[in-house]
């Protein structure tokens, strides 16, 4: 079994693990920890099959712009995760039962 | 075994590990802090598979800036229990069940395929030098556009994780 082998199946556990994360965790940002394994585990792969290729480097620009959009998505989460705190004092998102505040 | 494989099975192991405590850990702190351990795992990985820039790329922007931004939204969250950020988890068979039958899939699907046949030749040169003239040349506009992105994205988490409201004094 060679390395690359073993390294396209860590970008296949890195993905189930995000999956499970996502799918089992109630904390928020439990699920967006997820969602960050899940890109990574995106990006090994990309960076893996630039391999077959070596003197090309469109696997590493694409796994580049995903790290761009990944961080987006993370600041955005955040934002989002604390203004529902503001408002339901709590980050489940099951409890997150009303679309406007309380009077 | 050589040196070189011999690092990356300790990073392999290491991210492993890591990915293991964020499942099983129930305190969302220690998760994220498993999470720092598996992207510097990943950033090694990334450098021994002659990927230099993007294993800069992911210490500084991941391990430094997207990890911390976590860690501040996990102390902003619990401020006022004063208790560890503690997670319950629900669906856990029906979720190992979708996961488990994701990564068999994944990898028997890898199996099949053709180019895991290809053994890779070891790349030499300067890589980062080559990426930087390509970056301004063949993928400037995907860069820039980027950059606007990434305006927007600060503008408008600062102005929706900031906007109290006036008689609100928290």
């Amino acid at each position: 079994m060679s390395d690359h082998t073993i390294l396209f199946a860590l970008g296949a556990f890195f993905f189930s693990a995000g999956l499970l994360i996502v799918f089992t965790k109630k904390n928020a940002i439990m699920i967006l920890l997820g969602i960050e394994l899940m890109l990574n585990a995106a990006n090994l792969n990309l960076v893996l099959f630039n391999r077959q290729n070596p003197t090309s480097y469109e696997g590493q620009f694409f796994a580049l712009f995903v790290i761009l959009i990944a961080v987006c998505e993370a600041a955005v989460g955040i934002a989002i995760i604390l203004k529902a705190y503001h408002f339901f004092h709590t980050s489940v998102p099951d409890q997150f039962s009303d679309l406007k505040e309380k009077n | 075994m050589s040196p070189g494989q011999i690092t990356l099975y300790v990073f392999v192991l290491a991210s492993i590990t890591s990915v293991l405590v964020m499942i099983f850990t129930r305190i969302v702190f220690y998760a994220a802090l498993a999470l720092i351990v598996c992207l510097i795992s990943i950033a090694g990985i990334y450098a021994l598979l002659y990927a230099e820039f993007l294993a800069i790329t992911q210490l500084v922007i991941y391990a430094g800036g997207v990890l911390v931004l976590i860690l501040f939204g996990i102390m902003l969250t619990n401020r006022i229990s004063g208790k560890p950020l503690i997670t319950e988890s629900h669906h856990i068979i029906k979720s190992a069940i979708i996961s488990v039958g994701m990564f068999l899939i994944l990898v028997i699907a890898y199996q099949k395929t053709s180019f895991n046949q290809v053994e890779p030749a070891p790349s030499q040169g300067n890589h980062i030098n080559k990426i930087g003239i390509e970056l301004m040349s063949t993928y400037v506009a995907p860069f820039e556009i980027g950059g606007i992105l990434l305006l927007v994205c600060l503008i408008g988490a600062a102005l929706m994780a900031s906007s109290f409201k006036k008689n609100d004094h928290v």
